[in-house]
């Protein structure tokens, strides 16, 4: 029996160097050697009540992969990760563990908790890197389940309605599966070669994956039901980028965050000689505090930008983003502009030639300083601005990246599909199941812009619901 | 992957290509576009569908060689496949309650004026037409015009084929004549399509346009294609992919249009001549 590491830290998480990994888009964390995963696992104590388990979206069994790994049985390790979790090696990299698993972690409260999502990352990359055994094809139970989008919700409820046996079928809309996983965040963050074994491993338990199908417009629900479909989740993401409605959001150079890594990581726009434009360089100002107003930030850097400001209108404390990914853009010189909103984007105009292709350019934006006032209903303090403290930042870019209203698409051409006043799918929380028989939603689809997890956990309670549904047809 | 089954050059810059697509087919409507990628590497570029036969499974494009991903994807023929073809997207052109409708074309355009003057025509619409081009041999369409048209007018701005000058003449004129029309639908360049609304303007007639700025998902998802209204004292924004691409041009901020529209001419124009010199090397070979 190895003696338990009692050390208050974890085992650091070896990265790239931020000046090096400023300039490139290869993953910023190396993820752990085997010597680290078991040193790090040999810090878990084992708590009987198991508060990590119940930390986690998903409920992956925690503590028993971690046994696994002290004894280097790490495809063991990786089959009690998969019991629950269908993508493993995405999670153990973009799950904000500081507010769910590792937040209840007894270790962390002297000192820091253990690196569960470190551990978690090193089991999936074990599995990918060592695993060739193809995923088990169940035994077909004759009942066929319609997923709509390909994103973490879509795939989870897809891997498990797979793995009961039924016939599944993914529709997408664009033309590679992976949703936000692909086209939101960055190669940096998460290679694309992880979403797309991920991908593979669904294909190769039966189920299908229709690209290019825009449900609510080349299909409806209605007929995806008449094909023959029994089920349908609806699993569509988030949808139309939020503007502040401010003056100037329509110049060139200013982009909703959706667009710009769009541009940079589905249609890679950041290799040397893209076919879908980009612009790189200059100052650039990302407007908004979460993941994605980060992985904007450092995508700007990546791309060559000199100067990259993150604009926020609360203070650090209420920062929504992944703790690491505020502390890797920081060491990549970011600069956090903390309490400032914009009021204006300013654009350049030529008094003496109307047709100078430089007129609407972004050429600066005007902010004023905030301070947080009295809590809101969600009990988060209200910034307020404060008076004649308006400034003036010289940018040639401006993301913003401050949210997303649901997509309008299948709300629009599907019947009796209850949304509430934001446009929401209305959904019961237990089932995923939605105000139309047979048709269960869940992710930024039900919530509006939320995390990876949730999501995932969505589609894992809306497969368990459609399954016991069908069950009892 | 989506076979070309008929191609042909309607003009040295415009060809038309019929494409495989059944789920499109069934549900295109005109005024709806589809988006494209060429090959597994391509961008993304929106087309608005010229014409479908659900019967056949197909749907038609026009598109007129102004770029890299024109450029190439002229070079397929016949038996080729387009990598990625997805649709219908957008609002269809509204027609109903329509009695007297003047369709206004401009260049490549018309492609996308014809399926609406069509489906005016077989309800029962009397349709006036005005298609303009540059000259004689940019001239598209004219017979397919003429028949879904009670009276159709060509113009070219040179004068080297029918009347010469803008499609703004004859509908002024008309317009001054006492001529009414229930709405004016009209599709071209925005600058085009801005003076026609401008015309229009001091006759109070509806004046619907095409919008067809630069996009990436088509979805609803990127808001590239945003633009700006101008309803009642209040500047809107509204995405083009989701909301239009037909937009009361009484509220379209035409200038800032153009400026977005204009925003990646540089690179365009450079991957543009990339493209053109690797077929040019690829002949040689």
């Amino acid at each position: 029996m190895l003696k338990p590491n009692m050390s208050l830290k974890k085992n650091p998480m070896p990265s790239q160097d931020p000046k090096v990994r400023a300039h490139n888009f290869e993953e910023v964390a190396c993820g752990y050697t085997e010597e680290m995963a078991i040193d790090e696992a040999l810090r878990c104590l084992h708590c009987k009540h198991m508060p990590c388990v119940e930390g986690c979206p998903v409920n992956i069994h925690i503590p028993e992969f971690i046994q696994k790994i002290k004894e280097q049985d790490y495809e063991a390790a990786y089959q009690i990760i998969a019991e629950t979790s269908s993508l493993p090696a995405v999670c153990g990299r973009v799950c904000p563990q500081e507010t769910q698993c590792e937040s209840r972690c007894v270790r962390g409260i002297k000192g820091e908790p253990v690196g569960i999502g470190r551990l978690e990352r090193f089991v999936a990359d074990w599995h990918n890197a060592h695993s060739e055994a193809a995923p088990a094809v169940p035994e077909p139970n004759g009942h066929k389940v319609a997923i709509i989008g390909s994103g973490p919700s879509g795939l989870t409820c897809a891997g498990d309605l797979a793995k009961k046996g039924y016939k599944v079928t993914v529709f997408e809309a664009l033309h590679l599966a992976g949703g936000v996983l692909v086209y939101g965040i960055p190669e940096f963050r998460l290679p694309k070669a992880i979403v797309q074994k991920e991908v593979d491993n669904l294909k190769a338990m039966g189920v299908d994956v229709e690209t290019n199908m825009v449900i609510g417009k080349t299909l409806t629900i209605d007929e995806i039901f008449e094909m023959g479909y029994e089920a349908v989740f609806i699993g569509s993401g988030a949808g139309l980028p939020n503007f502040m409605n401010i003056p100037g959001e329509s110049l060139k150079g200013v982009y909703s965050a959706n667009e710009y890594l769009t541009r940079s990581n589905l249609m890679k726009a950041f290799r040397e000689n893209p076919v879908t434009p980009i612009m790189k360089g200059g100052k650039v100002a990302v407007v908004g505090g979460g993941n994605v107003a980060m992985d904007a930030a450092r995508t700007a850097l990546r791309l060559g930008a000199d100067q990259v400001y993150i604009v926020y209108r609360r203070s650090m404390e209420e920062l929504p983003a992944r703790r690491e990914e505020v502390e890797h853009a920081m060491e990549e010189g970011i600069e956090f502009n903390l309490l400032t909103n914009p009021t204006e984007i300013l654009g350049y105009t030529n008094p003496e030639n109307p047709r100078d292709p430089k007129n609407g350019s972004v050429i600066g934006m005007k902010c004023i300083r905030m301070e947080l006032g009295e809590p809101d209903e969600r009990g988060r303090r209200r910034p307020v601005p404060i008076p004649d403290s308006e400034f003036t930042l010289a940018v040639d870019t401006v993301v913003m990246a401050i949210g997303t209203s649901p997509n309008p698409l299948i709300k629009s051409t599907t019947k009796g599909l209850e949304v509430n006043r934001r446009g929401g799918i209305v959904v019961e929380e237990n089932t995923g199941a939605t105000s139309r028989e047979g048709v269960y939603a869940g992710g930024d689809a039900v919530t509006g812009a939320a995390t990876v997890i949730s999501a995932m956990g969505a589609g894992k309670v809306a497969a368990a619901a459609i399954d016991e549904y069908l069950a009892g047809k | 992957m989506y076979p070309i089954v008929d191609k042909k050059s309607l003009n040295p810059t415009v060809t038309y290509m019929e494409i495989q697509a059944p789920f499109i087919a069934r549900k295109a409507e005109p005024g709806q576009f589809i988006i494209l990628r060429v090959d597994a590497e391509g961008e993304r570029i929106p087309l608005t569908i010229a014409g479908y036969d659900r019967e056949k499974g197909t749907v038609q494009i026009i598109f007129q060689i102004v770029g890299a991903t024109t450029e190439k994807l002229n070079h397929l023929e016949v038996g080729d496949s387009i990598q990625d073809f997805v649709g219908p997207l957008g609002l269809p052109t509204e027609t109903e309650g329509l009695k007297k409708v003047c369709v206004v074309g401009g260049g490549v355009g018309c492609a996308i004026a014809l399926p609406v003057a069509r489906k005016l025509h077989d309800l029962g619409v009397e349709v006036t037409s005005i298609i303009g081009f540059r000259n004689k041999d940019l001239l598209i369409l004219e017979d397919e015009f003429r028949a879904c048209s009670k009276e159709l007018i060509v113009m070219t701005d040179d004068g080297s084929y029918a009347r010469q000058g803008n499609v703004t003449v004859p509908l002024k004129e008309k317009l001054e004549a006492g001529e009414r029309f229930d709405e004016i639908i009209t599709i071209g360049p925005l600058i085009m399509m801005k003076f026609v609304v401008a015309a229009a303007k001091p006759y109070d007639v509806p004046c619907t346009v095409s919008m067809n700025p630069i996009m990436i998902d088509g979805t609803g998802m990127c808001g590239g294609c945003r633009l700006t209204l101008h309803q009642d004292g209040k500047a809107v924004t509204k995405f083009a992919c989701v909301d239009g691409p037909d937009f009361n041009g009484y509220e379209v901020d035409f200038d800032e249009a153009m400026s977005r529209g204009a925003m990646y001419r540089d690179f365009e124009r450079h991957a543009y001549e990339e493209a053109c010199n690797l077929f040019k090397q690829e002949v040689k070979a």
